[in-house]
């Protein structure tokens, strides 16, 4: 099933008269279940696709399909909508909430999603659960170390059951023990619970988590290869559990 | 849907973590309300106090009195030549319609000696009905009666302080005291009044019958004649018609010529207390004017602290805003946490201005009234000023780009 589908998207910013091309006309198309791994130097427009793909930015042109709808004519709100039911973001600084406990900062997209206060306690305290945090919940971001901060993260990312996670350079801030625990729980997530997951990195060793490389050179994608198949048929059959229904 | 309860969570802990500039920033609100609270209650009070005097003046009230106020160019003092006679007095009463009930009245400075007190007062000769035109009760006795008035007999009426002054714990009515060494007896005690509008205490007096003074005690002076009338207009609608008809009337009696000047002078004591009035309702717009002026300028100080507190916390909206905060999610956030700043000032600003005039009318001596329209009327203003002022900022976080936001640093 076709999860995310870009047909010729392209993204230029306008600098007076000059013109940027962050992303060439790309067309992709990505089923439920992936993991993606996106590869590329600096500057050559991973953080412009993964912005477009997670509903945070829009194309300059060409349409992009989320489970079937077009979102390039999406509203703030109703974007904004997407990223709290269908996207979980994890970023290289961990964007958590400062002065906010680990429990406060996963609950925060079902705050957004209007549920009540004794059901979002339960779905985050589950979600630390998942990422192997608990104990800590009470913890603030300043009490933890860059790999507990990143969980929050992910936990956070998990908690309103989306079904795909976008993570721009996870392990970036990390050392290579801690991205390894980091990648084995993107693992464990993609292949238990079957969320797709499309992550950026520089490092082949991060990249050869996953099963799908897509490279980057100066906005266009230049390779796009399927490196492991495997685990795709194992995961294939788990995908039907997470699909979403199409209708936003 | 937005949830209300967990944003005024989220505000009251934001506010917690910059403790010092909330305060400092709530300081102009505090300042402005406190004012306006302390404001109304000073002009409230002084408004009620003048109110007070005039009803403890008797109401519709008009002196007459003998004498210019200018005769050919020269300023003479009203009440200084004997020109109003008893006779004028009941002319007023039987000819101006306008008019309920007249006291004429000669007046004087009196020793006053109960056994071994004594005591120095004003001593008035009137007619019964000065208790009516001035709107004055006994507290104890009687009132003496037109027999006493036309036998000139040697009665009075003594007011609260000069009981409180002579007699203790004594029952004065029916004591001889001697007035300017004539006894008198004490027939009725006259109701406490408090003070006058000039501030004289009307409760320092004694009243006798006019013809007792006129003849026993000040009739040197004014050789039959009387110092001034007190006239009662029917309702204070009368007032103007009444004057009106008194000065027509005595001009006749006193068979003044159109090229002369009255030789009396007529007061509206009613119209000049409501002039007093009218001049400190407007001083108390004009400080509740400041006062707002303040308030104002506590608004633009939230303003300037919830801009800079969005510019500092961008980085927090982006992350809000990539996990599905919707425009009016963060709007309302910014403006519940402007709006808190501004009540939460306010009812400081409440306590304080509360506690200001509390502190001005224990100095002042003199009645200071916080009402609770005063209350709801600052308490509201400050809400708008909070809403009013922390929308801008409110709007402009709400409508950042999601992808900056998070970019900043
Ligand atoms: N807001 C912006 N305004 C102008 N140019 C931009 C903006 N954002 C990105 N770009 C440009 O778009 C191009 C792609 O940027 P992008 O952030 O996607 O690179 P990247 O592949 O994520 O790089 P890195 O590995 O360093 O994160 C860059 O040349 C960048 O300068
Ligand atoms: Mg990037």
């Amino acid at each position: 099933m076709t999860l995310l589908e870009a047909r010729n998207i392209s993204k230029t910013y306008a600098f007076g008269e000059a013109e940027v091309r962050a992303l060439c006309p790309t067309s992709l198309k990505i089923e439920a279940g992936e993991f993606i791994a996106i590869m590329g130097p600096s500057g050559s427009g991973k953080s412009t696709l993964m912005n477009i793909l997670g509903c945070l930015d829009k194309p300059t042109a060409g349409e992009y399909l989320l489970g079937g709808v077009d979102v390039s004519s999406l509203s703030r709100d109703e974007c904004a909508e997407i990223r709290n039911k269908r996207i979980g973001f994890v970023f290289q600084g961990f964007n958590l909430l400062p002065r906010t406990s680990a429990l406060e900062n996963v609950e925060l997209p079902l705050l957004y999603d209007g549920i009540s206060a004794v059901e979002r306690k339960d779905k985050a305290l589950a979600a630390l659960r998942k990422v192997g945090l608990e104990g800590r919940e009470q913890h603030h971001s300043n009490q933890m170390s860059g790999g507990q901060q990143q969980r929050v993260a992910i936990a956070r990312a998990l908690v309103n059951n989306a079904p795909i996670i976008l993570a721009d350079e996870p392990t970036g801030n990390l050392d290579t023990k801690t991205s390894a625990e980091i990648m084995d729980l993107f693992v464990k997530l993609n292949t238990e619970s079957g969320i797709t997951v499309i992550l950026v990195t520089h490092e082949p060793d991060i990249a050869a988590y996953s099963r799908r490389v897509i490279r980057f050179l100066d906005g266009c994608i230049v390779s796009d290869e399927v490196t492991k198949i495997s685990k795709d048929k194992q995961a294939g059959q788990r995908q039907a559990a997470h699909s979403f229904s199409t209708d936003p | 849907m937005v949830n209300i309860p967990s944003t005024i969570r989220l505000s009251f802990r934001a506010l917690r973590v910059n403790k010092m500039r909330s305060m400092l920033t709530m300081l102009g609100i505090i300042i402005g309300v406190g004012a306006v609270i302390a404001m109304l209650a000073v002009g409230t009070g002084a408004r009620r106090r003048i109110a007070d005097q005039i009803s403890s003046m008797g109401s519709n009230l008009i002196m007459v009195l003998s004498g210019a106020s200018t005769s050919g160019g020269r300023r003479l003092g009203a009440g200084t030549q004997p020109t109003l006679s008893l006779t004028d007095s009941e002319a007023i009463l039987k000819e101006a319609t306008s008019v309920q009930d007249v006291a004429p009245s000669l007046s004087g400075v009196g020793q006053i000696v109960f056994g071994n007190q004594n005591w120095s007062t004003g001593v008035t000769g009137t007619t019964p009905s000065i208790l009516d035109v001035r709107d004055w009760r006994l507290s104890s006795g009687r009132t003496f009666n037109a027999d006493d008035v036309k036998g000139a007999n040697k009665v009075c009426l003594v007011g609260q302080t000069v009981v409180d002054n002579l007699f203790g714990d004594i029952d004065p009515v029916g004591q001889i005291i001697r007035i300017n060494k004539i006894p008198f007896a004490i027939v009725g005690v006259l109701e406490a009044k408090g003070q006058s509008p000039n501030g004289q205490d009307q409760d320092d007096t004694i009243i006798v019958p006019v013809t007792t003074a006129q003849k026993k005690l000040f009739g040197t002076a004014f050789p039959g004649m009387i110092r001034l009338i007190m006239v009662k207009a029917g309702s204070i609608e009368d007032l103007a018609r009444a004057e009106r008809e008194i000065t027509d009337i005595l001009r006749q009696r006193h068979r003044l010529g159109p090229g002369q000047d009255n030789d009396f002078t007529v007061r509206n004591l009613t119209q000049m207390l409501q002039a007093t009035e009218q001049s400190t309702k407007v001083m108390t717009l004009l400080l509740g004017a400041i006062a707002s002026v303040s308030l104002v300028v506590g608004g633009i100080g939230i303003m300037n602290i919830m801009l800079v507190s969005v510019t500092e916390r961008t980085r927090e909206i982006g992350i809000r805003m990539a996990v599905g905060a919707k425009t009016w999610d963060i709007r309302l956030q910014f403006l519940i946490e402007a709006l808190l700043l501004s009540l939460i000032g306010g009812v400081i600003g409440i306590l304080a201005g509360i506690t200001v005039s509390k502190v001005l009318s224990s100095i002042a001596g003199w009645s200071i009234i916080v009402s609770a329209s005063s209350i709801l009327l600052s308490f509201g203003f400050s809400g708008m000023v909070g809403i009013f002022f922390g929308y801008y900022p409110a709007y402009k976080a709400s409508l950042l780009d999601p992808i900056d936001a998070l970019r900043y640093e």
